[in-house]
C-alpha cells in the first residue's frame, strides 16, 4: 500500500451528558493514502461524523477526544493547540459539509470568501489570490468563473454552491479532504455530478479523501475502500468490492442485504438481523376483527382513483410587491390507479409528486382538473362533512416520522383520534381495545399506547403513523416517501410491513418516492414526474428495462449499479 | 384489562423526571429567584394575616407616628420595622398590600395580553393571506410604539371618557386593559411564527387527512405545540407589566394613592427624598426590584432550559 | 432600489394616515371639544355658532381631511389646558427632548453593542458574567427608580450634579441648546444616564442573542474548518451577519428612547415634550396628546425608513437578484 497520509489509531470520542459519558466513537482505526477514497458508512447514531470533527479539533461541546492518536503524514496531531490546528485545517486537511445552502457566508461574495481563505494559508498578493480563486472555480466546474466569482452565494443553485464549497476546501491544496455527507442534500442527478467531480479531484491531485455517508450507493460509486461503523465501532474495513460482495461481519451483512436492489424485484426484503428490536407483528383474524369489517366497499367498474388534467399553481408573492412569480407545481397530470394495485410516483425534489398526494387528499385545493375516487369527483364536493365520507377511505403516511405525529399526545390518543372523530366504534372501551390491537398488529405492542412519541425511534414512530392510517379502515393508502428519513435496515422493515398490510387488507396504494430501487421493490406500475409533468407511465418492470422518455432514461442511468452486490441467498447460506 | 398497571406515569412523576426539573435543581440562581418570588407572592396574597398593621384602616393609623425612620435608626419604633410614611402608615405593611395590587395588575394584564395575543397569533398564522397581512400590519404599527406610550394613551382616553371618581375606582381595570392592550403584540408575533412552522408539519396534514375541522386542529394539535415560547414570554412580560404598572403609577396616571401599588408608594415617598426621609421611597423600590429581578431570572432560566440549543 | 424605497415611503404614508385617524378620533370623540373651549355660561346659540364655525357639523371624512391638512402644515389646534397653539408648545420643548434622547442613544449604543459582542464571544469569562448580571439588573430596575437612586446619590448625598431642569440654555435661532453651557452639560448627565441604562441593557441582551445564533451557523463552522483566524471569523463574518437583524432592533430601540424620555423628564423635571405629554394625559388635554402621538409616529416612520434602507445596503440578498 502507498504512503499513509492520515492514520487514525484507537480514537475515542466521548460526550459527557446527564446520564453519564456517551461514547460516540470507540477505538476507531482508519487510514487513508494519497489518491485513495475511503468510505465510512453507517446508520444514524453510528458516530461517523464525530470522527472527522475530532481529527481537526472541531468537536462540538461538550464532546472531547477520550484517547487514541491521529497521525498526519507521520505527525501526531491530537493534543495540538488550536493555533497549531488552525495551520492544519484548510491547509493540510480540507473539509466539505453536508448542506451547501448554509455552509457559505451569505453576505460575502464568493471571491471574497475564496481570497480570504487563500491568503490565510498562502502568501499571495490580492491579484494572484483572485486569479487562483478563479482557477479553482474553473477546476470545480463552474462555468464562466471570472464573472461568477463576484456573485453572492444566493445567486448559485444548490449543486453549484456545493462546488463552491469544494473550491473553498481546495484553496490551499490540502493533502487530505474529509467530506461529511457531501451529496445528501442534493438531488440524484446533481449528486452524480458532484461525486464525479470528487473522484476526478482525488485522482488528479493525489489527495486522500474520507467520505462519510449513510448511502450505500455513494460508497459503491466512489469508494476504494470501505469502513463500516456500528454504534461507534468500526466493525469491518476492506476493499469496496469485498464489503459489498462478501462482507464478513454480521452487521455489514444485514446492512447490505437491506439495501433495496435496483436490478431484480424481490417478493420481500430479506429479514434483517435485528438492529432495532421490532416486536412480533401479531396476527389478527380479519374475518372477525373490527379492522376486517366494513371492508366491502362495493365493486366499482373503473379504476379506484382516476385523476384527469390535474393542475396546481403556487403563487409566491414578491417580498416588496414586485417580482411575483407562479410555479406550476402540477401541470396537466392524468393517471389512474386500479383497485388493489400499488402505483408508484417517482421524481426528483420539486417535481410535484408530493403535491399530487396533497391534492388527492384535499389538503390543497386544485387549480383545475378532476379527481375521481370510487366514482365521485372529489373536487366538486363543497361540504367538509360529505368529503369526510371519502376521506375516511383514504389515508396517508408521511415522510418525516418526527413531525408526522403530534409529540404532545399519547400514542393511544394519536391512533384513536380518527376512530373517535368518525365515530367508528360504539364505546370508548372498544376504541381502546382496537388501538391496542392495531399497535400489536404493526409490531409495537399494546404497551406503547400510554407512552409519548418521543420515547420511540424514527422507525417505531413510522409504525405509529401506519397504525393511525389504518384506524379509519381505509381502502386507499398514500405513502409519501415513507422511508426516506429512515436508515436502510429500518426501511426494509417498514417496507415489508407495508407489503404485508397491503396483501392482507387488500389495500390500494399510491407510493411516492425519489428512490428508484425502492419503487422497483414496491410498485406494480410507475409514473415518472419531472417539473410538474408526468412524462411516462409504465409497468414497473418495463420502465426499468426499457424506459421510453428521455428523462426516465436519464433517471435510471443515475441509479447506483452496485456491481458485484452480495448475492443474498449465497451470503446467508455462508453465514449460517 | 391489564391497563391499570401499565398506565403512564402521573404528571408529577413525569415532571420530576423531566430535564426541566433536573435543570432547575442545578441552577442556584433560578432556585433563589423562585424562592424570593414565592415569598413576595405569599406575603402579598396573605397580606391581611402577614402584615403587622392595616395601613388603610384609619382607626389604627396614628398621624403622630408619621415619618418615623426604620426600627434600627435612633428615632425608630420597634412596631414599625421599616418606618412610617407621612400619614403614619407602616411602610412594611403598605409594601405587602402594595405588592398585592402590583401583582394583581401584573398577572391580570399578562393574562389578558396572552389570551388576546395567542388568539390573534393562531388565527393569523393558520389563516394566512389577507387576514394575516392585516393583523400583522396592525401589530407592526403598534409595535413601533413603546408599550408605556400606548398604556399612557389608553389611560388618557379612559380619563377623557369617564369622570374622575369613576376613573379612580376603576383604575386597576383601566391599567389591566391598558397594559394588556400594549403587550399582546409579542404573543401574537411569536405564536404566529410558531404556527406557521407547525402548520406545515405533517402531523397537521395528518389531521386534515382524517378530516378534522380547522378549529380542532388549531386547539388540540397546534396550540399545545406553541406554548413553550409563550410561557417564556409570559414570565418575562410579568416582570415588564409590574414595571409598567409601577411606572404609570409613579407618573401619577396609575393606581390612586387611596389603595397604593408599589409604584404609587414610590411616588408618594419621592416627595420626601430631599428632606431625608429616604425609607418611604427606597423600601418599596427594593421590594419592586427584588420582585422584578426574581421573575426576570426565572424567565431567563426558563428560556434557556426550554431551548437546549442555547446551552 | 428606487422601487423599494418608494414602496416603503408609500407604506409609511399609510401608517401616518392611520395614526392620524386615531389621533383625530381621539380629538373629536374623547370629551367634547366645545366644552373644553368655552366657559360654563356660554349660551346654546353661541355653542352652536362655534360648532358650525369650527366645522364640527361637517361629515366625518371632511373633518378628518381638514385635520390632516392642518397637521401637515403644523397646526394642531389649541391646548385646552394652556390655551396656546399646540405647535408652539411642542416646538418650544422639542430641542430639550431631542438633545436628551440623542445623548442617551449614543451612550446606549457605544456601550451596549461592544458589551453584547464581547459577552457572545467569551461567554464564560468573568467580564461577560458581570455584564450579564448588570444587564439583568438593568432590565429589572424601572427607569424612574434608576433616576431616583441617581438623584439620591449624586444630587442629595454628594451634591455633585443638578437634579432637575436643563440648566442654562443658549438660543440658536428657534433651537435652544444646553450643550454650550457648563450648567447645561452638567444637567444632562443624570437624565441621560437614567434614560440610557434600560436601553443599553436591552441592546446588550439582543446583540448577544443574535451573535450567539450566528456563531452556531454552518458557515461559521465551515470557516473554522478552513483554518481562518478567529479574528476574521468573529469580526468580519459573524459580526456582519449579526448586524443585519440588530439594525432593525436598534432602530426600534432608538425610537423608543424618545418615548421613554417621558419617564426621565418627569423624574428630572426636564422641560421636554414628554413632560408636556404626561401633564396632558393627567389633565385630558386632547389636542396635545393627539399632536404628540402624531409626532412620535412620524419619528418612528422616519427611523423605520432609515433602517429599511440600511438593511438594503447591508444584505446582498435584498440588493442582488438571484
Amino acid at each position: 500500500m502507498s504512503k499513509e497520509l492520515l492514520d487514525i489509531k484507537d480514537l475515542v470520542v466521548e460526550f459527557p451528558s446527564r446520564h453519564g459519558d456517551v461514547t460516540a466513537a470507540k477505538d476507531v482505526n482508519l487510514t487513508v493514502s494519497a489518491g485513495e477514497i475511503l468510505g465510512v458508512v453507517g446508520e444514524s447514531g453510528a458516530g461517523k461524523s464525530t470522527i472527522g470533527n475530532a481529527v481537526v479539533g472541531l468537536l462540538e461541546r461538550p464532546g472531547r477526544v477520550g484517547g487514541g492518536e491521529v497521525f498526519l503524514e507521520g505527525e501526531q496531531i491530537i493534543g495540538k493547540s488550536q493555533a497549531e490546528l488552525r495551520k492544519i485545517r484548510g491547509k493540510r486537511i480540507g473539509m466539505i459539509f453536508q448542506d451547501p445552502l448554509t455552509s457559505l457566508n451569505p453576505l460575502e461574495t464568493i471571491a471574497s470568501q475564496l481570497i480570504g481563505t487563500i491568503q490565510t494559508h498562502l502568501d499571495l498578493s490580492d491579484a494572484d489570490a483572485r486569479e487562483r480563486a478563479i482557477s479553482l472555480l474553473d477546476q470545480v466546474g463552474i462555468p464562466d468563473p471570472s464573472a461568477r466569482v463576484d456573485h453572492y452565494p444566493h445567486q448559485f443553485s444548490g449543486g453549484m454552491r456545493q462546488r463552491v464549497v469544494i473550491a473553498l476546501a481546495l484553496c490551499a491544496e490540502p493533502d487530505v479532504i474529509l467530506a461529511d455527507e457531501p451529496t445528501t442534500a442534493l438531488d440524484v442527478s446533481i449528486q452524480a455530478q458532484i461525486l464525479d467531480l470528487l473522484k476526478k479531484l482525488v485522482r488528479e491531485k493525489g489527495v486522500g479523501m474520507i467520505i462519510i455517508t449513510h448511502d450505500m450507493g455513494v460508497i459503491a460509486e466512489v469508494a476504494d475502500r470501505v469502513a463500516v461503523m456500528y454504534r461507534g465501532v468500526v466493525v469491518e474495513t476492506g476493499p469496496t468490492a469485498k464489503i459489498l460482495g462478501n462482507p464478513d461481519h454480521p452487521y455489514s451483512r444485514s446492512l447490505i442485504s437491506a439495501v433495496p436492489r435496483p436490478d431484480v424485484r424481490l417478493h420481500r426484503f430479506p429479514v434483517v438481523e435485528s438492529i432495532e428490536a421490532a416486536g412480533e407483528c401479531k396476527e389478527l383474524d380479519l374475518n372477525t376483527h373490527w379492522l376486517g369489517k366494513a371492508r366491502d366497499f362495493g365493486k366499482s367498474d373503473g379504476p379506484l382513483l382516476k385523476v384527469d388534467n390535474l393542475e396546481m399553481i403556487f403563487k409566491s408573492g414578491g417580498m416588496f410587491g414586485g417580482g411575483k412569480s407562479e410555479v406550476r407545481a402540477v401541470d396537466n397530470v392524468s393517471f389512474d390507479i386500479r383497485d388493489g394495485e400499488c402505483f408508484g410516483i417517482v421524481g426528483e425534489s420539486g417535481s410535484g409528486k408530493s403535491t399530487i398526494a396533497r391534492l388527492v387528499t384535499s389538503i390543497y385545493k386544485v387549480a383545475g382538473g378532476s379527481i375521481n375516487f370510487a366514482g365521485t369527483d372529489l373536487t366538486k364536493i363543497k361540504k367538509r362533512r360529505e368529503l369526510n365520507v371519502h376521506r375516511r377511505q383514504m389515508q396517508m403516511i408521511f415522510q418525516d416520522p418526527f413531525s408526522s405525529v403530534n409529540s404532545r399526545m399519547k400514542v393511544r390518543d394519536i391512533i384513536a383520534e380518527p376512530i373517535r372523530f368518525h365515530k367508528l366504534t360504539s364505546s370508548e372501551a372498544e376504541t381502546r381495545q382496537i388501538v391496542d390491537d392495531l399497535l400489536d398488529h404493526v409490531g409495537l405492542g399494546a404497551k406503547a399506547a400510554v407512552k409519548f412519541p418521543h420515547e420511540f425511534s424514527g422507525g417505531q414512530r413510522q409504525r405509529i403513523s401506519i397504525a393511525r392510517a389504518l384506524a379509519t379502515r381505509p381502502r386507499f393508502l398514500i405513502c409519501d416517501e415513507p422511508t426516506s428519513a429512515l436508515d436502510v435496515s429500518i426501511q426494509a422493515q417498514i417496507l415489508n410491513l407495508l407489503k404485508d398490510l397491503q396483501e392482507e387488507l387488500g389495500l390500494t396504494m399510491m407510493f411516492i418516492s425519489h428512490d428508484l430501487p425502492v419503487i422497483r421493490q414496491m410498485c406494480d406500475r410507475v409514473g415518472v414526474m419531472s417539473k410538474g409533468k408526468m412524462v411516462e407511465i409504465a409497468d414497473t418492470e418495463e420502465l426499468f428495462k426499457a424506459p421510453q422518455h428521455e428523462y426516465s432514461k436519464h433517471l435510471i442511468s443515475l441509479m447506483p449499479s452496485y456491481s458485484g452486490l452480495m448475492d443474498r441467498d449465497a451470503g446467508q447460506a455462508e453465514a449460517s | 384489562m391489564s391497563d391499570i398497571s401499565s398506565e403512564a406515569p402521573s404528571f408529577i412523576t413525569r415532571f420530576r423526571e423531566s430535564d426541566l426539573w433536573y435543570n432547575f435543581k442545578r441552577s442556584p440562581g433560578a432556585m433563589i429567584a423562585a424562592f424570593l418570588t414565592f415569598v413576595i407572592v405569599f406575603g402579598a396574597v396573605f397580606a391581611n394575616f402577614v402584615a403587622p398593621h392595616n395601613p388603610f384602616d384609619l382607626a389604627t393609623v396614628d398621624l403622630f407616628d408619621g415619618l418615623l425612620p426604620p426600627a434600627w435608626e435612633a428615632d425608630g419604633k420597634a412596631t414599625y420595622l421599616l418606618g412610617t410614611d407621612d400619614q403614619g402608615r407602616d411602610v412594611f405593611s403598605t409594601i405587602l398590600y402594595g405588592s398585592r395590587i402590583s401583582l394583581i395588575v401584573g398577572f391580570a394584564s399578562v393574562g389578558f395580553a396572552a389570551v388576546l395575543g395567542i388568539a390573534v397569533g393562531l388565527i393569523s398564522g393558520y389563516a394566512g393571506g389577507i387576514v394575516d397581512s392585516f393583523l400583522m400590519r396592525v401589530a407592526d404599527v403598534q409595535l413601533s410604539f413603546p408599550a408605556i406610550l400606548i398604556a399612557l394613551l389608553i389611560d388618557g382616553i379612559a380619563r377623557g371618557v369617564m369622570p374622575r371618581d369613576v376613573h379612580d375606582e376603576l383604575a386597576v381595570y383601566v391599567l389591566v386593559v391598558a397594559i394588556g392592550l400594549s403587550f399582546w403584540v409579542q404573543y401574537a408575533r411569536t405564536v404566529r411564527s410558531s404556527v406557521m412552522v407547525e402548520r406545515n408539519k405533517e402531523y397537521v396534514q395528518a389531521g386534515q387527512v382524517i378530516g378534522l375541522p380547522d378549529w380542532i386542529i388549531l386547539i388540540r394539535h397546534i396550540l399545545p405545540n406553541v406554548m413553550g415560547p409563550v410561557l417564556v414570554i409570559a414570565t418575562i412580560q410579568l416582570a415588564l407589566a409590574v414595571i409598567t404598572e409601577a411606572t404609570l403609577s409613579f407618573l401619577g396616571v396609575g393606581v390612586p394613592p387611596t389603595s397604593p401599588s408599589l409604584g404609587t408608594l414610590i411616588r408618594i415617598g419621592n416627595d420626601y427624598l430631599f428632606s431625608g426621609e429616604w425609607w418611604i421611597t427606597i423600601f418599596p423600590g427594593v421590594a419592586l426590584v427584588v420582585l422584578v429581578l426574581s421573575v426576570n431570572i426565572l424567565g431567563d432560566w426558563l428560556r434557556d432550559a426550554l431551548n437546549p440549543k442555547l446551552r | 432600489m428606487f422601487k423599494f424605497v418608494s414602496m416603503r415611503l408609500l407604506q409609511s404614508i399609510v401608517v401616518m394616515l392611520v395614526v392620524g385617524l386615531i389621533a383625530f378620533a381621539l380629538f373629536r370623540f374623547v370629551g367634547d371639544p366645545i366644552n373644553n373651549m368655552v366657559g360654563q355660561d356660554t349660551t346654546l346659540e353661541e355653542r352652536e355658532a362655534l360648532t358650525e364655525s369650527l366645522g364640527l357639523n361637517d361629515p366625518f371624512i371632511v373633518q378628518y381631511g381638514r385635520f390632516v391638512a392642518n397637521a401637515v402644515q403644523g397646526d394642531f389646534g389649541m391646548s385646552y389646558r394652556l390655551r396656546q397653539p399646540v405647535s408652539g408648545l411642542i416646538a418650544e420643548r422639542f430641542p430639550a427632548t431631542l438633545e436628551l434622547s440623542l445623548v442617551s442613544a449614543v451612550l446606549a449604543l457605544v456601550l451596549g453593542v461592544p458589551m453584547g459582542i464581547y459577552t457572545a464571544l467569551k461567554p464564560k469569562s468573568f467580564f461577560s458574567r458581570s455584564f450579564m448580571t448588570i444587564s439583568l439588573m438593568g432590565v429589572s430596575l424601572p427607569t424612574f427608580l434608576i433616576g431616583i437612586l441617581l438623584i439620591l446619590f449624586f444630587g442629595v448625598t454628594l451634591r455633585w450634579l443638578p437634579t432637575f431642569g436643563r440648566g442654562e440654555v443658549v438660543e440658536l435661532g428657534w433651537w435652544s441648546t444646553g450643550f454650550l453651557t457648563s450648567s447645561g452639560l452638567k444637567s444632562i448627565i443624570l437624565p441621560a444616564i437614567t434614560l440610557a441604562v434600560f436601553q443599553m441593557t436591552l441592546i446588550v441582551r439582543l446583540v448577544r442573542a443574535e451573535m450567539l445564533e450566528v456563531l452556531r451557523t454552518d458557515y461559521i463552522k465551515f470557516a473554522h474548518a478552513r483554518g481562518l483566524s478567529p479574528r476574521l471569523i468573529n469580526f468580519s463574518i459573524a459580526l456582519r451577519n449579526t448586524l443585519v437583524p440588530v439594525i432593525t432592533i436598534i432602530g426600534l430601540q432608538v425610537g423608543s428612547i424618545i418615548a421613554f424620555a417621558i419617564i426621565t423628564e418627569s423624574v428630572f423635571q426636564w422641560p421636554g415634550m414628554g413632560l408636556l405629554f404626561i401633564q396632558a394625559v393627567s389633565e385630558v388635554d386632547i389636542p396635545v396628546m393627539a399632536a404628540y402621538l402624531l409626532l412620535i409616529a412620524f419619528v418612528f416612520v422616519v427611523i423605520n425608513l432609515i433602517v429599511d434602507i440600511l438593511y438594503f445596503v447591508v444584505d446582498p440578498r435584498l440588493r442582488v437578484q438571484s
